[in-house]
């Protein structure tokens, strides 16, 4: 779908399976003083993907994404890009470009001369440069805007400038460190949307840095959980989120509900429990366990319910608010019962806990 | 403790009444806050300049060598016609010009490693070697050059040690510059500096990103942006050189070929015409007259740097 422009560029040569992978990383580490930053990742990120990088503050992804970009250099482990090392390559000559979280556009540049700055020094002709600087803006929806200064522009904006910049130099890849972080809500879910499209439509690999797990979900063809400077699980986002690897994964993404029956640990999704009122009987096959709402979370399109099991634990259920307003918030302080589908569970694996065999394993899935 | 701290609401203690008060009349205590500083500016400033200006107009008596409170041109008249005037302040406007780009040329790339390249020790190092002189008596300066740059000084010694002619710089026009360039120069860096420290290094890194070259980048972004604060820099070392006339006393000279710069034979500046016309000749009302040359050639100057936005650099 998205391969085809890029195919255009490389040539007619159809994708083949020999193709090396857009990005690819091997044992990178990188610490600062004491601090490890990036504690030896492994990552194959393959042509077209949009590959996300998602973890708190301080696990390690925006300082991934600095040395994918050459800003920083690793301490130990190798960086490919399109197959060619270029751990040691600076960064002017690697063929990467980044979507900045503050955006940095300069600012004594008009919009045309900052989309167009990575064409200059390319030394592509001015008509040539113009024309694509043109197609640029008009790909961002910002078509006209071209002879104002970045300080004339919304929010919203400056961060369409800051992508076209990026995109129009065609790189191998494209990074994108949490560039909708400075936006509202509203903007924000919309410029989810959008990037996802332009993704599309270039075809650019893109590996996109962001403590949102709903932008991650959103967005990615896969995505890596991140925590303490190593990946946590690699996957679909269907995957990462059904199927949570590991504890810090189910908790970061989605509210995590962590049970130990029988000496087996796993996660119950909120979405997944039916909360039964009396006189209310399961269907066959659920398991069910009693308990009294806590606490009623009333959320706009949802409510959650935070119930503390007689069994000791707490677990979050939501329920759509299809009652009539305000019915929810009666339920404070009431028995209820929580059902749940076996199979809906996930049993948290210690084997697959940590980073590196996570991603071996599933590199292996991969091909 | 508990009843007293119950009664409070009700009864207010004298400062916070006070306080209340003052909180509704803002403008009392902005008033308030203003006036020593205003005043200061108003009196000392502000009247001292306008007196200046008014005693341009005046005139003196040469027989009585008192001063005429008489309104007339002359003295701005002599100033335009006679020719010696205008070779003084061309000379010194040019060796203004001539200080101000020596000194742009050296804070640039000092002020570039201090801001972005050094370590926050090397850069507090560097800041305290800009600003040391500063504390130094600048007359104490100027002469430990004249010890450097005299005819048996430490730099036509070292050359003849190398077993090179003399240069033979000491009281010439060259003298003057070098000495200039190195007085004003921390002015020149401070400006420099503060506009480079504020760049984001965002900046810079999508310069990079974007196929850049490190001087390219500086070229194409630092450059521009730190513009701003090179030209609020040349405002210090533009005007100090307009008005200094201690330094053309002590180190300059009649100065010949190359050693003059390019600025003539004569020694002479607008501040040694001001001094001399204040101490030896006595006459004030031409001094100030000559004096408005420099204060209205800064006029244009600040101007043409607050349109190039050195106000916000400052």
């Amino acid at each position: 779908m998205a391969i085809h422009s890029r195919e255009a560029r490389h040539g007619a040569s159809a994708k083949s399976a020999l193709r090396p992978p857009a990005l690819r990383l091997e044992g990178v580490r990188k610490s600062y003083g004491h601090v490890l930053a990036v504690a030896g990742v492994d990552l194959t990120v393959q042509e077209g993907e949009f590959f996300t990088l998602l973890g708190p503050s301080g696990s390690g992804k925006t300082t991934l994404l600095r040395l994918i970009a050459g800003f920083e250099r690793p301490d130990a482990g190798t960086i490919e890009l399109a197959g060619r090392d270029v751990t040691s390559t600076p960064p002017h000559l690697r063929q990467t470009n980044t979507v900045f979280q503050d955006y940095a556009l300069f600012p004594h540049m008009t919009v045309a001369d900052n989309i167009g700055y990575g064409l200059r020094i390319k030394g592509i002709p001015k008509a040539e440069r113009e024309e694509r600087v043109q197609t640029a803006l008009s790909m961002v929806r910002l078509a006209g805007l071209d002879k104002r200064k970045p300080n004339q522009l919304s929010g919203g904006q400056r961060q369409r400038v800051a992508l076209a910049r990026a995109v129009v130099n065609e790189p191998e890849v494209l990074l994108l460190d949490e560039p909708l972080g400075a936006l509202d809500l509203k903007l924000r879910q919309e410029m989810q949307l959008e990037l996802k499209r332009i993704q599309q439509k270039v075809g650019i690999t893109f590996v996109y840095v962001t403590h949102d797990q709903e932008e991650a979900l959103t967005m990615s063809d896969r995505m890596a959980v991140m925590a303490d400077g190593k990946i946590e699980q690699i996957g679909p986002p269907v995957e990462v989120y059904e199927r949570p690897a590991t504890e810090f994964v189910a908790g970061f993404i989605g509210i995590s509900n962590v049970l130990e029956r029988n000496g087996i640990r796993f996660v119950v999704r909120p979405e997944k429990l039916h909360m039964l009122e009396e006189g209310q009987e399961p269907r066959s096959g659920m398991t069910v366990e009693s308990g009294i709402v806590e606490q009623v979370v009333y959320v706009g399109m949802s409510t959650r319910y935070i119930v503390r099991l007689d069994r000791g634990e707490q677990l979050v259920a939501v329920r759509q608010n299809m009652d009539a307003p305000g019915q929810a918030l009666r339920y404070e302080g009431r028995r209820v019962r929580l059902a749940w589908v076996p199979g809906h569970t996930y049993v948290l694996d210690h084997q697959r806990a940590r980073g590196e065999s996570a991603l071996s394993e599933h590199d292996t899935e991969e091909r | 403790m508990a009843v007293e701290a119950a009664g409070r609401p009700r009864k207010k203690s004298g400062a916070a009444s006070l306080q209340s008060w003052l909180w509704r009349r803002r403008w009392l205590s902005s008033a308030l806050l203003l006036t020593p500083p205003l005043g200061w500016f108003l009196l000392i400033y502000i009247a001292s300049l306008a007196l200046l200006l008014v005693t341009a107009f005046w005139q003196i008596n040469f027989f009585t060598t008192q001063i005429e409170q008489v309104w007339n041109l002359d003295n701005f008249r002599t100033i335009v016609s006679d020719p010696t005037y205008r070779i003084i302040i061309g000379r010194t406007v040019a060796l203004a010009a001539v200080v101000t780009i020596t000194d742009a040329v050296i804070a640039f790339p000092f002020a570039y490693y201090m801001a972005r390249v050094a370590s926050r020790r090397i850069q507090t190092l560097l800041f305290a070697a800009v600003l040391l002189p500063l504390w130094a008596s600048y007359i104490a300066r100027i002469y430990s050059w004249i010890l450097i740059l005299n005819h048996s000084g430490v730099l036509n010694w070292s050359l003849q040690s190398l077993n090179l002619p003399p240069a033979d710089i000491g009281y010439t026009n060259v003298a003057m510059w070098i000495v200039f360039s190195y007085i004003w120069l921390p002015f020149m860096i401070i400006p420099t500096y503060a506009a480079m420290e504020r760049l984001p290094e965002s900046l810079m890194e999508a310069a990079a990103d974007l196929g850049a070259r490190r001087w390219r980048a500086v070229r194409d972004v630092v450059l521009p942006l730190a513009l701003p604060g090179v030209v609020a820099g040349s405002i210090f070392t533009f005007s100090l050189t307009l008005g200094d006339y201690i330094t053309p006393i002590l180190v300059g000279g009649e100065s010949s070929g190359w050693r003059s710069l390019g600025l003539g034979t004569g020694s002479t500046f607008i501040g040694n015409v001001v001094y001399s016309n204040v101490g030896i000749a006595n006459n004030v009302p031409f001094a100030a007259a000559l004096t408005m040359i420099p204060v209205a050639i800064m006029t244009l100057y600040l101007l043409g740097a607050k349109r190039l936005g050195a106000f916000e650099a400052l």
